[in-house]
């Protein structure tokens, strides 16, 4: 059953994900990749985290691919012509990523498991968002708040780019 | 199911992630490229942290998409400001940094 | 009063007037003349303290400076009589001279490096006199070497002071260079660069007759370089150049002493050698005394004149160092270095009055610079050696030590030389201060603050000699270490006093005949020894043969090979060869940069692969 439900999901991911680098209209590969994202949280659930699935659709569904729109949308990108379409480099890049998919593919299915294996198993993972909260709060704390200041970084570092100049006078806060 | 089904599916999505990136001339596009590949690793760190039974992996994911959040709205701001100065928003165009 | 501010208070006076104060000429003279006076005033509870007790224990201060395995230097202080007999020279003769110069430079450009400089050379002479171990009396040694340096070229937009400071500078490197060979020799044979140590173990009798001999004459070099001895005595004349104070506190009194000073600082070390070394180092004196008494009566400028006798005078100091009299040598220099500053501050005031320094453009100056004239006499006097001025005494005891111990042949280099120095400075009173008036203008006396410290000088002219009248306790010998053989005591011997003060009787008559009563014509003797006449004017060409044969000959030589190998090897072969194979390297690179995002994207990811590739091979 478990397995059924996962090659479904691989299946729509991979066509959506081919969808998304191949079609012409941005508008269309944005639907796409959200589309390929919900079957990666669909695939989260299947690996017993509901809470990075639950995670997943929400800030990349909700919040990463509005702001795909909304720039698709700002910047009025039509569908495009075959000559905008693809670089020009088409040769070598499928290649070298060709080689790179059987390379990795042969170090994939040559590996195994020999890492010893961690106390948290599938009845732990039972109360997930617990589990991993705690973990998020006392071992990773410092990584977590750097995180946080990277947040504010980006946000900031958003706004400034996309601000038009303004006249000083602004900027200068209220007069009078 | 093993890891390796996962790793696999990783795998793919990780490829045609880099194929958009080294192919596609809209840089939006690039961009979402960009949230494959992204996409794939969290797929891999997640397979790696349940069949590890640990949860580093997990926290990872966690981690990684603040980061690509945080990416995606600077990328965009980028290109949103590059669009304004240069009316376009194809790579190929985009060589002033050459000699 | 702790003795490291003898060393801080000049510094930071020459830094202080170097960065703060240069643009307030008054304000920097006052610091400079400030720091030397008080400097002066730490040294003198140390005077009265020597005369209490001549044989005061050495009292030595040192923190390590460098210690490396096998090499530990101090920066460290060594007051024993000796040095305070020296400090007592630098310091009072520095201070009168300082205020000497507010009078003489007044209005000068650059009247506050000039001081900023008089400060660095009292800082660095006072170093030499207080060092306690080889290194640092070398690196102060070098540092008065500078300070002399940027004097002489004072007035550095004039081409001879300028070409006057580079030789200083340059002929003091040959003698300095084999100063390090001997400090290199020293500490090789002993372990050590203390005095008190290396002195320890020659006692001990742990180094070898011959490394004795070849360190000693290596120092010795050192010494000829900066005493000005033959022949490395080229600088002294042409020093010159620089303002008439720096002329008698730095070439006369001073720095040119500091050469004696070292010898008589390391006196064990040329006690212990074979007479061999000592006979060389007496010999190299006595020419040059006897030379440069000769080369005195070529020469028509004041000051050139002056310095030829300072050259006769460290001649005679080396000398009584290398017969063993030590005491005598350093006595000799304390009180030429009274009578030398004080014709050299008389020179100045004279060329102060006439603004030239030609004799035969003064003449019968006596009526106007009375003051001038009078001191001037008397250093003159003291100079020739007439009893009872100091010079009296002090060359007595050169002449002494140098008889009494079998140099016969010296010590009759030695009246004759006292007899030539008769001559000339009779001349030079007879020709400027008497005689006809040559001179043009209206010369007039010197400010008091020049001539106050010519009255002053003048008495310790006269009077210093009173430490070494023997019979006087304590005497001049008790302050001197002794070393070896009991130099120390001296006895007052009638045939050389008689000898000596005869010779000089003559040398007077003689020069009055000449230049006075001009029974002898003084052009006519010039005709007669023509050949001779030119050679003195001439500097007997050794100036000649070192601009032939070593400047044009071997530094010409030098300077083109160089030139060759900077041109053509360094910078065609190597700087432009760089910078062609760089710039080609880049223009092939360029290609690389496409400005296209995605080929270096394509670049990294193959680079992975490429990476990943050697990972599963490897």
């Amino acid at each position: 059953m478990e397995q059924i439900f996962f090659y479904i999901f691989a299946a729509v991911a991979i066509i959506s994900a081919l969808c998304v680098v191949t079609l012409r209209n941005p508008v269309h590969s944005a639907f796409s990749l959200i589309i390929c994202l919900v079957q990666v949280a669909a695939i989260f659930i299947l690996l017993r985290s509901p809470f990075l699935a639950v995670v997943q659709v929400f800030i990349y569904v909700g919040a990463v691919m509005v702001l795909f729109l909304f720039a698709v949308m700002v910047l009025d990108m039509g569908k495009e012509t075959i000559r905008e379409h693809m670089h020009s480099q088409t040769i070598p890049a499928v290649g070298i990523v060709v080689l790179l998919l059987a390379l990795i593919g042969w170090l994939i299915s040559r590996g195994g498991i020999t890492a010893p294996l961690g106390p948290f198993d599938e009845a732990a993972l039972a109360k997930n968002t617990e589990v991993i909260g705690k973990t998020l709060f006392t071992e990773y704390i410092f990584p977590f708040e750097v995180v946080s200041l990277l947040l504010l970084i980006a946000l900031i570092g958003a706004v400034v780019l996309v601000m038009k100049e303004r006249p000083k006078s602004r900027l200068q806060g209220p007069q009078a | 199911m093993t890891i390796t089904h996962y790793l696999i599916l990783s795998l793919l999505l990780f490829s045609i992630g880099v194929a958009g990136v080294l192919l596609r001339r809209n840089t939006i596009i690039v961009l979402m490229s960009l949230e494959l590949i992204f996409n794939s690793v969290n797929i891999s760190l997640a397979a790696f942290s349940y069949f590890l039974q640990s949860l580093n992996g997990t926290v990872f994911v966690i981690f990684n998409i603040t980061v690509a959040a945080a990416e995606v709205a600077i990328g965009l701001a980028i290109v949103v400001s590059v669009y304004r100065s240069r009316k376009t928003v194809n790579v190929e165009e985009l060589d002033e940094m050459r000699y | 009063m702790n003795i490291w501010a003898l060393l801080i208070l000049p510094l930071a006076s020459a830094v202080i007037i170097t960065l703060l104060t240069r643009k307030n000429k008054d304000l920097s003279s006052y610091i400079s003349i400030g720091a030397v006076v008080a400097c002066f005033a730490i040294v003198a509870p140390y005077i009265l303290k020597m005369f209490g007790d001549p044989h005061m224990h050495p009292e030595e201060q040192a923190f390590i400076w460098l210690d490396i395995p096998g090499l530990m230097v101090e920066i460290g202080t060594l007051i024993d009589p000796l040095s305070i007999v020296m400090l007592t020279v630098v310091t009072f003769v520095g201070s009168l001279i300082h205020i000497y110069s507010r009078g003489y430079m007044h209005g000068e450009e650059g009247f506050s490096r000039f001081f900023a400089c008089l400060s660095l050379f009292i800082f660095a002479m006072i170093g030499i006199v207080i060092s306690n171990n080889f290194i640092m009396t070398f690196i102060f040694w070098e540092l008065v070497g500078l300070a002399s340096y940027l004097l002489i070229g004072y007035y550095y937009q004039k081409p001879s002071a300028a070409d006057a400071a580079k030789k200083a500078f340059i002929v003091n490197r040959v003698g300095d260079f084999g100063f390090v060979l001997g400090i290199i020799v020293i500490f090789y044979a002993t372990g050590t660069v203390n005095f008190a140590e290396v002195a320890r173990h020659i006692a001990a009798g742990e180094v070898s007759n011959g490394t004795l001999g070849l360190a000693s004459l290596l120092i010795f070099c050192g010494a000829v370089g900066k005493s000005a001895q033959f022949p490395l005595h080229v600088w002294l004349p042409d020093a010159m150049e620089g303002p008439t104070p720096v002329s008698a506190l730095i070439h006369a009194a001073t720095m040119v002493a500091a050469g004696v000073y070292m010898l008589a600082r390391t006196g064990f070390l040329f006690a212990a050698a074979p007479a061999g070394a000592m006979e060389v180092i007496a010999y190299t004196g006595g020419i040059t005394a006897l030379m440069a008494a000769l080369l005195a009566f070529g020469q028509t400028d004041i000051k050139r004149i002056i310095a030829y006798s300072t050259l006769s005078s460290l001649g005679y100091m080396v000398m009584a160092v290398g017969v063993g009299g030590t005491n005598a040598g350093m006595f000799y220099l304390m009180t030429h270095a009274f009578f030398k500053a004080l014709l050299f501050l008389g020179a100045g005031s004279v060329i102060h009055a006439c603004h030239t320094n030609d004799i035969w453009e003064m003449g019968k100056l006596y009526p106007k610079l009375k003051i001038t004239a009078v001191t001037f006499i008397l250093g003159s006097l003291a100079m020739m050696g007439i009893f009872p001025f100091s010079g009296f005494w002090s060359k007595d005891e050169v002449l002494t030590s140098a008889f009494t111990s079998g140099h016969t042949l010296l010590f009759i280099m030695g009246v004759f030389t006292a007899f030539l120095t008769a001559v000339f400075m009779t001349k030079l009173l007879i020709v400027t201060f008497f005689g006809e008036k040559r001179y043009h203008g209206h010369p007039h006396e010197s400010p008091s603050l020049m001539t106050i410290p010519l009255i002053i000088l003048s008495i310790f002219a006269v009077i210093a000699g009173v430490v070494g009248i023997p019979g006087v306790e304590p005497s001049f010998g008790d302050f001197m270490p002794s070393f070896g053989e009991g130099h120390g005591e001296h006895h007052f011997n009638y045939f050389v006093a008689v000898t000596s003060t005869i010779a000089v009787f003559i040398g007077i008559f003689v020069g009055w005949l000449i230049y006075s009563k001009k029974a002898i014509d003084n052009k006519q003797l010039a005709a007669n020894w023509s050949g001779l006449y030119a050679a003195l004017v001439n500097r007997f060409y050794i100036d000649h043969f070192y601009d032939t044969v070593l400047v044009k000959g071997i530094y010409n030589q030098i300077a083109r090979i160089s030139n060759y190998i900077e041109v053509y090897i360094i910078i065609n072969f190597i700087i432009n060869g760089s910078a062609y194979l760089t710039r080609q390297t880049g223009k092939a690179l360029r290609l690389t940069i496409s400005g296209q995002l995605q080929h270096y994207a394509l670049a990294m990811v193959g680079g992975v692969l490429v990476i990943m590739m050697m990972y599963v091979i490897l």
